[in-house]
């Protein structure tokens, strides 16, 4: 191991003889460093392991056919779609900090977004490989499409699950291309630097000749800002379409008008739990405590408290609609929800996400990175069990006593489930490794030697 | 080797592309390019590492057209998504789904959102790019070492030498009044081709053209006819390893696939040995009784009354006179093959034995065809006994009646 550093490379200051010039060093020098900190190395590795394992449970349930998952009727939804809208609803917080925060001018979004946008992009990569596969024979998803086939059909419009691949797969599309453009101007900065042949190469192909004229900024400022206002209803709109698979059977426990915010609320308090999670480490191992502050973390914890209580509330307000329905089926379903079989993931869900938070309103516990890493890792528990609960307790226990059932998973749902975070990790830790982790050009333009103007102040 | 587009190197010294002006500050450029501005220079620009505030209005950059096109692109979106949905489920494949309208606004609302956004943010992306030329493979400053930092930490202002205003002494002395920490003079890049390398454009043709190939090819497949089948790359079920009726199998001797009985065997609960009650014989006689093993009773009547009304009314009608839809029908077409049914209350049948009334059922008679493998064995009888009360109603008599009953006639 002699020649991987134990001393973390980033540990010294960056360098540069003015507040621009650091942080450009701070951020470029992860990706410049000959040999990044062994803590990479190892979790660089276990990604891996974990992404064969995905791989291979994929593979295996391709081959066999999707009868080698837990997938029973009446729960024929299952992990898939549980996992499915899990990582959806990771992937919500990226486009939210880049676009909602931008448009608020919130202009701490600048430490985080980059990343975020990564983690936005890289969890609906997991989360789309899960419908495809949940349709039983993945060679054929693209009959969702509308291409004009052999048969001479098109998709179903009227449908939710239709809504779904256009949403998806336009939420996908436009976080990269926001993404992409937010990288630019710094791929310019990466080529710029650039010692050898090959990174100049690569980077200056991505940076597509970016110069950083002013003309240039002025209408890459302008397609940004159109971005952001584009991107802002289409976040909101993606998790609503996604709860419309749900809202739209008569499921008791599916079929209410809460579900678009609830699920938009609970996106954005899972996508932020996952942010923290990541930034507490990234910050740690990559050197970036000087761009990535305190502060930021407590700024992040306060949004989770703010959308834990949201999700608390709909929690709430789903058995109040139960008994105020006076619906025989929907009062059943949630005291069968919270006493029933399911009671333990329940409970699970209640603590992780409505309790765990409100450690946050004490004011040395959102600014301890360690227990922000803790708490944001329990919400991602929390979340996943919120998925769980709504799709296994209401498909479980129907409207035909007859064909009641009980859910369970075998060894390859769990691999699954586990595997979808090897590739999670793995894209993040490229990402970490070979691109710029933090929007140079946005926290250059926030740092208060930006705004000294001679005239106006 | 000397590539066509690129001039002899052999003419002397370049000459001057402009200046270059390197400032530390935002606050300098935005000083600087004020001065530049109220100089008149139309040709000059500023290269920052992020967008300075303020240096739109200090350079005179005029609002750009990109939120126009954006504009336009969200439109096409938006018409593309509702012509896209109402073609398809509405009018080339009329789909009613559920009851609900084949055209209606909002059940097609959350596509023609999606659209609308995706034409639109795809498009500032593009637009962006393109009316700010990019890809620009080499710029004319990239050989000026200094210039890296513009996208670092400097802030630099390059007045071209083509611009009218351009006179390199004054031009000069107007930036030395802006105090920058550095002016160099810029020269003309020689040693970059102003076209791609040859190599790079015969790849882009290439690629070009091998990306319509499967296009092409589709399109083939869709407007032209084969006598081969398609090929099959997943077979789903289209094989499956199982033998069919009428087909052949090699492990038997006699290669069949369907297995008949062997001679001198009986098959269990098929040996039907009571010929009474499943031939309705006596001896060699019909017979003239029903079998031991049948009931009788209310319910067998019930069950016959059914049967009756599902197998044979069609023909033999309700009433069992022979007067069936089946016949009627047939009379009205009078197409001179067919033979009326029996009518069921004729003395004839009246006075026939209940086991070749059975054995009629069972096995057909002209052009009946045998019900016995349709009806069971016990279901038939129910039908005879329901058939002998249909009998018994139509030639009742005044004596068949009740005392009681005869008095209110």
């Amino acid at each position: 191991m002699a020649a991987i550093s134990d001393v973390n490379p980033f540990v010294t200051p960056p360098t540069g003889d003015n507040a621009f010039a650091r942080i450009t060093d701070n951020v470029a020098r992860i990706a410049e460093t000959e040999r990044p900190p062994r803590a990479w190395y190892i979790a660089f590795a276990a990604a891996l392991v974990m992404l064969t394992f995905f791989l291979g449970s994929i593979t295996w349930a391709v081959w066999n056919g999707i009868g080698t998952w837990g997938n029973m009727m009446p729960v024929a939804w299952g992990f898939p779609i549980v996992n499915f809208v899990f990582w959806i609803g990771i992937g919500h917080a990226g486009t939210l900090i880049s676009a909602i925060l931008f448009l608020l001018r919130q202009s701490w979004r600048t430490a985080i977004n980059r990343f975020a946008e990564a983690m936005t992009i890289f969890a609906v990569i997991c989360a789309g490989v899960f419908p495809g596969i949940h349709i039983g024979r993945p060679w054929l998803p693209y009959y969702m499409m509308p291409i004009p086939n052999q048969m001479d059909m098109w998709p179903q419009f009227r449908s939710p699950l239709e809504w779904d691949i256009f949403a998806v797969s336009t939420y996908a599309t436009i976080s990269i291309v926001f993404w992409y453009m937010g990288m630019i101007p710094d791929f310019a900065t990466f080529r710029d630097r650039a010692t050898t042949f090959w990174r100049r190469l690569a980077y200056g192909v991505v940076a597509m000749g970016w110069r950083g004229s002013s003309r240039q900024w002025h209408r890459y400022e302008r397609a940004y800002l159109l971005l952001a206002a584009l991107a802002t209803p289409l976040v909101l709109s993606v998790h609503s379409v996604v709860s419309f698979d749900f809202a739209t059977a008569q499921l008791p426990g599916w079929h209410t008008t809460l579900f678009p915010t609830y699920f938009v609320a609970g996106a954005i308090f899972g996508g932020f739990a996952m942010v923290v999670t990541l930034a507490v480490p990234a910050r740690q191992f990559f050197g970036l405590k000087r761009i990535i502050t305190i502060k930021h973390l407590e700024l992040m914890n306060k949004v989770l408290i703010a959308t834990g209580l949201m999700v608390g509330y709909a929690y709430g307000m789903e058995f109040f609609v139960a008994w105020y329905s006076d619906d025989s089926y929907e009062g059943f379903t949630f005291v069968n929800r919270a006493f029933g079989q399911y009671a333990w993931a329940y409970w699970t869900m209640i603590t992780c996400n409505v309790l765990s938070p409100q450690l946050h309103w004490f004011k040395k516990i959102r600014t301890s990175p360690m227990a922000t890493l803790l708490i944001g890792m329990v919400i991602n528990v929390g979340m996943w069990f919120e998925r769980f609960v709504i799709i296994c307790t209401s498909l479980a226990r129907d409207f035909l006593p007859s064909s009641w059932g009980y859910f369970v998973p075998t060894p390859f749902d769990y691999m699954t489930l586990g595997g979808s975070f090897g590739l999670f990790f793995t894209l993040f830790l490229l990402f970490c490794r070979y691109l710029p982790m933090v929007a140079i050009s946005e926290v250059k333009a926030f740092h208060p030697a930006a705004h000294a103007h001679p005239e106006h102040h | 080797m000397s590539h066509p587009h690129e001039p002899p190197k052999d003419t002397g010294p370049a000459p001057l592309h402009g200046l270059l002006a390197e400032y530390t500050t935002p606050a300098e450029i935005i000083a600087a390019s004020r001065k530049v501005r109220d100089a008149g220079f139309s040709r000059w620009d500023t290269y920052t590492p992020f967008p300075v505030h303020g240096i739109d209005k200090a350079m005179g950059i005029r609002m750009t057209i990109l939120p126009w096109i954006v504009l336009g692109a969200g439109l096409t979106g938006l018409t593309t998504a509702i012509l896209l949905q109402w073609w398809t489920n509405s009018y080339d494949y009329p789909w009613l789904i559920s009851g609900k309208p084949m055209w209606s606004i909002p059940a097609n609302v959350p596509i023609m959102f999606e659209l609308t956004v995706l034409f639109s943010g795809l498009t500032a992306l593009i637009a962006m790019l393109v009316l700010n030329n990019l890809p620009f493979p080499s710029h004319p400053l990239d050989s000026v070492r200094r210039f890296a930092r513009s996208t670092d930490d400097h802030f630099f202002l390059f007045v071209e030498a083509a611009d009218p205003k351009f006179d390199e002494a004054a031009t000069k002395a107007l930036l030395d009044s802006t105090h920058p920490h550095a002016i160099e003079s810029v020269l003309e890049d020689r040693s970059t081709p102003d076209t791609l390398p040859t190599g790079i454009i015969y790849v882009l043709v290439i690629l070009t053209v091998a990306s319509a190939v499967p296009f092409a090819l589709a399109a083939k497949a869709r407007y032209t006819l084969s006598r081969t089948p398609r090929i099959h790359i997943i077979q789903d079920m289209d094989a499956q390893p199982k033998y069919k009726a009428q087909r052949g199998n090699p492990v038997f001797p006699d290669g069949r696939a369907t297995r008949i009985a062997e001679a001198e065997t009986v098959a269990v609960g098929e040996l039907h040995e009571d010929d009474h009650f499943f031939r309705g014989k006596d001896g060699d006689n019909w017979a003239r009784t029903f079998p031991p093993g049948f009931r009788a009773d209310e319910l067998a009547m019930q069950r016959g009354q059914e049967r009756f009304g599902i197998y044979c009314t069609p023909c033999h009608g309700f009433g069992g006179e022979g007067n069936g839809m089946v016949s009627k029908r047939a009379e009205e077409l009078a197409q001179g093959t067919w033979t009326p049914p029996t009518n069921l209350t004729e003395a004839r049948i009246r006075n026939m034995a209940v086991g070749e009334l059975f054995n009629t059922i069972t096995n057909g008679v002209r052009n009946m065809p045998p019900y016995g493998p349709q009806i069971p064995t016990s279901d038939r009888w129910a039908i005879i006994l329901y058939l002998r009360a249909l009998e018994r109603g139509h030639s009742a008599t005044v004596a068949d009646l009740e005392p009681a009953e005869r008095t209110g006639l």
